[in-house]
């Protein structure tokens, strides 16, 4: 079983910083990790190689830099890795990037499976999966939060919905996008990190692949930020320290007060 | 190609039209009107009820296309997508907006890439742009440290999901408002499907939480098991449904269904109540376009309470059974007054 995971390197959620004054993401300086989500898609990855036989490759378009986040992928399991990167990639929006994606998948050859996150926690749009499942007219599993078997070329998932999971059965090669409870990712071992500092990571550039230029980029794009601004989050918040019992009775009551005034009590 | 009008993904369920399709219907009417358009709506489904198909024209809807056959009962990627970009082909929109549900956030992307055009996810405004007539969409974006502004300008139709539960569902303006409704019967060759759904497992305790008009959140501070009955309790009196920070889910004490935030649920309700919740960026990236927020912390510099409406700085097992008491007390005696 060949199996591509496309995983992303995005900056450290907590350290995220903007310029006030230009109204851009201040990306200097801030540390890169793989997106946790992707971590799910790596170890489920990983355990259906152990169980079925076969190869995991890991794939990630960005920056020259996001060759750590694949480094990192090795270490914990996964056989091999691309990296496609290119200056004319840059400012893809979800609609470039999954098409970049699904021609740098069809440059790796034949997989049954891709296994992406639900989302990226930076762009947190959950839509690279499915769009490229779109592209390289393959099914889509999204969702997924347990496998249950791979067998006879189908996979049997469940699908996490709003009132319940969904037990569904899909052809292969299919495409999953996975949530937090389809695995618990390993650790990297001491024998993963030697194998991923010494393994050999080819780039894709736009030569390499199959690509319209004016299809990918800034350029390319169908979407365009018009602008970015600091969310409202000033909420004056009326906060009652409540030590005592006579305190509590107070803040207590305080408070249906404050639910009756917002027509929720 | 002439592209016109509004649309709308409605949601069905065992032929009934969803709550978020009615939702779409208010943020749609805003649109239409600014643009001097029709709103259309698109359902796919088999035997929808027909009077819920006439209550979206009620509500404001000027045509209503429902495209039925047994394999559209449920949700399947494949035959779902074909039919939607049949409808994309006969009537070509100028934009369509879906709930930002399981449906939708996995049917839009897959239809926006074929169809080449621009999709932006999880909109917490959208407007029409003066002079250009460009859909401007608004989202959070980096767990909701910042806000984007969106555009679509070069191609057709603009695409964009939102949050369910983050508009209030239209009313109906007037019984038996005209409008037009089409039944369609699709192309079996549109039906086609890899995927089978061979089973269903429904939610065992809680009401689903993205629906949930109030949501009570038991964090770490309730310190073990047992004490999950606390919040139950406060959530039961409240009418409210409840969840759980990732350090509640990962010691085993809810299950992760329960779980808000950056690796859970990203959730929008009228009321949020976080119980001994430090409010981590990564729970707040989950809850804080949540209405109002209501924080229960005994440490007065927990982060919860930057992004709390009504804060109660004391010990959570103290407060709550007193919340409890004088809620469920309330409630008593509105009925003893109304009788
Ligand atoms: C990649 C990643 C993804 C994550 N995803 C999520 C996610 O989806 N959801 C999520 O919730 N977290 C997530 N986290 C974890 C997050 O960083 C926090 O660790 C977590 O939210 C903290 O949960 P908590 O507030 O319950 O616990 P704590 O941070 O331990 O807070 C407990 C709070 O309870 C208060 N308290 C203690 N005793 C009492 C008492 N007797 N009365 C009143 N108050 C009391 C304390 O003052 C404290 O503020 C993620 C982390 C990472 C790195
Ligand atoms: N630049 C990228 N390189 C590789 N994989 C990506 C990239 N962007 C998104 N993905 C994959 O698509 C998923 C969803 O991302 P997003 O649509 O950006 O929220 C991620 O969890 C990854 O698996």
């Amino acid at each position: 079983m060949r199996i591509i995971v496309p995983i992303k390197q995005v900056p450290e959620t907590k350290s995220v910083k903007m310029d006030e004054k230009t109204g851009t993401v201040i990306r200097e300086g801030v540390e890169s990790i793989i997106n946790p989500l992707d971590l799910y898609a790596i170890e489920i990855a990983v355990q259906l190689k152990e169980s079925n036989g076969g190869e995991v490759i890991a794939l990630s378009m960005g920056p020259p830099k996001a060759v750590e986040a694949l480094r990192e992928a090795i270490a914990m399991g996964v056989d091999s890795a691309v990296l496609v990167s290119d200056r004319a990639f840059a400012g893809s929006d979800t609609w470039a990037t999954s098409y970049v994606l699904a021609e740098a998948v069809r440059k790796i050859g034949q997989y049954d499976l891709i296994i992406c996150g639900e989302r990226a926690t930076d762009g947190d749009t959950g839509q690279v999966g499915p769009e490229m499942a779109s592209y390289l007219k393959m099914p889509v599993v999204s969702y997924v939060n347990k496998v249950v078997k791979v067998a006879n070329g189908k996979i049997v998932t469940h699908r996490l919905v709003e009132e319940g999971s969904e037990i569904l059965e899909s052809e292969m090669p299919c495409l999953l996008t996975v949530v937090k409870e389809v695995s618990d990712p390993r650790l990297p071992t001491l024998r993963g990190k030697q194998k991923a500092r010494k393994a050999d990571i080819p780039v894709f550039g736009l030569k390499d692949l199959d690509l319209d230029p004016k299809k990918i980029g800034l350029a390319g794009s169908p979407t365009k930020v018009v602008k970015i601004f600091k969310p409202k989050v000033a909420r004056e918040c009326e906060k009652i320290v409540a030590r005592d019992e006579e305190k509590i009775k107070e803040a207590v009551g305080k408070l249906e007060g404050f639910l009756k005034k917002k027509e929720i009590l | 190609m002439n592209h016109s009008d509004v649309w709308i993904l409605a949601e069905q369920e065992d032929g009934k039209i969803l709550r978020i399709s009615h939702e779409l219907i208010t943020r749609g009417l805003l649109l239409s009107q600014k643009r001097g358009c029709k709103l259309c709506a698109m359902v796919f489904g088999s035997n929808i009820n027909e009077s819920d198909l006439q209550d979206m024209v009620d509500r404001g809807v000027d045509r209503v296309v429902a495209v039925e056959a047994p394999g559209l009962s449920n949700f399947l990627v494949e035959p779902y997508s074909a039919c939607m970009q049949d409808i994309l082909s006969k009537y070509s929109p100028e934009i369509i907006l879906g709930g930002a549900t399981s449906t939708g956030r996995t049917l839009l992307p897959y239809v926006a890439m074929s169809a080449y055009t621009g999709l932006t996810a999880d909109c917490t405004g959208l407007d029409i742009e003066d002079g250009t007539n460009n859909l401007l969409q608004t989202r959070p974006a980096i767990g909701g440290n910042i806000m984007a502004t969106i555009k679509t300008p070069d191609f057709r139709p603009q695409m964009a999901t939102v949050r369910p539960r983050s508009t209030k569902p239209a009313p109906v303006l007037q019984k038996g408002r005209k409008g037009k409704i089409v039944r369609l019967k699709p192309d079996s060759k549109l039906l086609n499907s890899r995927i089978l759904r061979t089973g269903f497992i429904p939610n065992e305790e809680e009401q689903s939480l993205h629906e949930a008009e109030i949501v009570v959140v038991a964090g770490r501070g309730i310190k073990k098991t047992e004490n999950v009955q606390l919040i139950r309790d406060l959530a039961n009196a409240l009418g409210g449904t409840l969840a759980a920070t990732r350090d509640v889910v990962d010691r085993g004490w809810l299950s992760y269904p329960h779980q808000v935030g950056l690796s859970g649920k990203t959730i929008s309700p009228k009321l949020y109540v976080g119980v001994g919740v430090s409010g981590a960026i990564q729970h707040l990236a989950g809850m804080q376009t949540s209405e109002t927020i209501i924080a229960i912390n005994s440490d007065p510099e927990a982060q919860i309470f930057k992004v709390a409406d009504f804060g109660i700085v004391g010990d959570l097992f103290e407060v709550v059974p007193a919340l409890t008491k004088r809620i469920k007390d309330g409630k008593f005696n509105d009925v003893k007054i109304s009788k």
